[in-house]
């Protein structure tokens, strides 16, 4: 689960983490008035978007007054930001953060992430703040810093200064900074369950002091049970929202573009499935994961949802049960057909755990359903029927 | 032979006297597993199935010599639950619960560090040598006894290559699901080495899926390592590019995370890769045939 900025920074200020005065907005005249309280002579204006590239696309301003402070809020609330990681549709920009402007001295790259590798959290570190550490990755790959840490043992002193070395701070002060702020950064990653974090960039400010100018901070959403101060920052307005209505429902939906709409059990075989339907010449109009134990109200949630794209022209059932029942699997598509008054063509495949039973009552039930006798079957199948509809 | 698992295992079911244990406690014992008991605390002394329950995994071993456990035990309270398996010496856990939190899996590796227990899954279907032992949720009448050891990510995707392979007569070894979540007990060349050095594995299916680095790297390792030929297949080939909010995971991956450049990779290292996901039992067989062996 992703986080705006203003929530990471003040996560991160809770554990005495440095990071700019400032506060979120949502409204212009409140803009004014968090700029008025923060005092000094600039302040940034930063759209509150979960999406990386604001700063290009024009959600990243400097304001010189509180008047000014006042006309960009007023701007950028209600903006559509369209940056690289948005897509093209962009997202709607509902608050901003204001913070007193900072005199940059140097930039660095500062994110901690569970490495599958070493099964272990990891920080990544760089000189070369301020940029896409990917780029910085491709460019110039010995200038990214790697430290695995000891879950039993914790983030020790030497690797901090380890990375604060190779990161070019050698002085006493700056190394010391940076110590305590990984330390403390580390221990907010670790107590909340984070999954990643990233500060880009980790400023050196006029003065000599260390600060996080960006951050953001992903959870893990399988720990948001006991992390209720977490669970209460998500952001629904940041979501796709079928996908939210169908996480409620237990199921696991991403749209994509195609026109075959596929219900399958497992994410391994839904991505398989959508793969069998493009070898086919095809094309998936969403990954669909109903998981295990599919009861046939999940069933039919999951064939509302996937059929309220409008592009969808047939619908692809690829069930192989395990822990699911095909019997069970049978019973919620029958039902889904009547509720639903289903129209388009539907082709089934089911395979596991009673599946004489599933086969024969989709079999009796007189309904339309287009049994399939395996996968590559059944992707033949689906993709016959949108051809057959558009020749 | 099998790997792992096999007619002289002796399970145990953690959470035994859950509704899903219960289940698949029965299950396992009708297509013959050796079940030998379970722990629910708070339940010792008492029976279930006609099996004696204990209140830790420690006294079921000593009292059943059990060695293998398959964990049925929320996903909050799982990491414990591997924990006290590894403790009590148990040398297979299987791990059937779907989301665990990554940093209870990270701390459970750790603990794990330098003592012989295989941790398999979590989120996967178990493991099983078919007519011998059966310790997970897949459905056992899929499978039949054979010379092929398969190994997967992805739990259905697992049943789907079987059932491609028992229809064409091949039979499987044993059919390991090492699970889907980022941080696992066991890898991919955990169980590799296992087939090769398995007598009665001709041939290893394995299946991937995108993102993560442990494809490619078995896929290395095999190269040096193996002689029996592998059939790899990753799942995801007409996947959207993963929507991330930072770049650090992906940077840390090293090497590129798509379906199709980890099969290209595969194949360029020697394995037999099917590209069609309705194909993996034909390659099997094709493998089969160009090394002799059917």
């Amino acid at each position: 689960m992703n986080i705006h900025e203003y929530q990471a920074k003040e996560l991160l200020r809770s554990y005495q983490v440095p990071v700019p005065a400032g506060n979120v907005a949502f409204s212009d005249g409140q803009a004014y008035s968090i700029a008025e309280q923060i005092g000094g002579e600039r302040w940034v204006v930063k759209a509150q978007i979960h999406a990386g590239g604001r700063g290009k696309a024009g959600g990243v301003k400097v304001a010189d007054s509180l008047e000014e402070v006042r006309r960009i809020a007023d701007e950028m609330i209600g903006m559509t930001l369209v940056t690289h990681q948005t897509g093209p549709k962009g997202r709607v920009v509902k608050r901003v953060l204001v913070e007193e402007a900072s005199r940059i001295v140097d930039e660095f790259y500062l994110g901690f992430v569970i490495d599958r590798a070493t099964q272990r959290i990891t920080i990544v570190a760089s000189s070369e703040g301020g940029v896409e550490i990917e780029e910085v990755a491709k460019r110039s790959p010995d200038k990214i810093i790697r430290e695995t840490i000891d879950p039993a043992i914790g983030l020790a002193d030497f690797q901090c200064r380890k990375v604060a070395a190779a990161m070019g701070l050698r002085d006493r002060e700056r190394m010391t900074q940076l110590v305590r702020i990984m330390k403390r950064i580390y221990r907010c990653f670790r107590d909340k369950d984070a999954l990643q974090a990233e500060i880009n960039p980790l400023a050196q400010v006029e003065g000599g002091k260390l600060i996080c100018l960006d951050a953001k901070f992903n959870f893990d959403a399988n720990a948001l049970y006991r992390h209720p101060d977490i669970n209460e920052l998500r952001d629904l307005d940041e979501e796709d929202p079928k996908e939210v209505e169908a996480s409620g429902h237990g199921l696991n939906y991403i749209a994509l573009d195609g026109n075959i709409g596929c219900i399958v059990n497992g994410a391994g075989l839904a991505m398989a499935t959508m793969d069998a339907i493009t070898l086919h010449g095809g094309r998936p109009a969403n990954f669909l994961d109903v998981g295990g134990g599919a009861s046939p109200e999940k069933v039919t949630n999951a064939c509302r949802i996937v059929m309220e794209d409008p592009n969808v022209r047939a619908l692809l059932v690829n069930i192989f049960a395990g822990i699911n029942r095909c019997d069970w699997i049978a019973t919620g598509l029958i039902q889904a057909y009547r509720t639903l008054n289903i129209e388009l063509p539907m082709v089934v495949r089911l395979a596991g755990t009673n599946v004489e039973q599933g086969r024969k009552i989709l079999q009796d039930s007189g309904l339309p359903f287009v049994q399939a006798a395996n996968l590559d079957d059944a992707a033949a199948k689906a993709v016959a029927t949108i051809k057959g509809e558009s020749a | 032979m099998s790997i792992f698992v096999n007619q002289d295992s002796k399970v145990i079911f953690q959470g035994f006297t859950g509704q899903h244990a219960t289940f698949h406690a029965e299950e396992a014992i009708k297509t013959g597993t050796n079940v030998v008991g379970g722990v629910t605390p708070g339940k010792g002394g008492t029976t279930h199935l006609g099996l004696p329950v204990f209140d830790t995994v420690a006294e079921a071993v000593e009292a059943t010599g059990a060695d293998v456990s398959a964990i049925f035990v929320p996903p909050a309270f799982a990491a414990d639950a591997i924990m006290e398996a590894i403790d009590a010496g148990i040398k297979v856990a299987v791990v059937i619960a779907d989301g665990i939190p990554v940093q209870d899996m990270v701390r459970v590796q750790r603990y794990r560090a330098g003592r012989d227990t295989l941790v398999i899954g979590p989120n996967t279907p178990g493991i099983i040598t078919p007519g011998q032992c059966k310790v997970g949720i897949m459905p056992a009448h899929i499978y039949q006894p054979g010379r092929i050891g398969v190994v997967s990510r992805s739990g259905t995707l697992n049943y789907e290559a079987v059932e491609q392979m028992t229809a064409l007569g091949l039979g499987q070894s044993t059919s390991v699901g090492i699970g889907g979540d980022p941080v696992n007990g066991t890898d991919f060349v955990t169980v590799l080495k296992a087939f090769e050095a398995d007598p009665e594995t001709d041939a290893v299916v394995m299946i991937g899926e995108i993102g993560g680095p442990q494809e490619v790297a078995a896929a290395r390792w095999a190269k040096e390592n193996m002689r029996k030929p592998i059939v790899g297949f990753v799942a995801g080939l007409s996947a959207p590019p993963g929507r991330r909010m930072g770049h650090a995971g992906a940077i840390i991956a090293g090497e590129a995370d798509t379906a199709k450049a980890k099969m290209d990779l595969m194949e360029q290292l020697g394995l037999y890769v099917a590209r069609n996901p309705a194909h993996i039992g034909e390659t099997v067989m094709r493998a089969l045939r160009e090394h002799g062996l059917a």
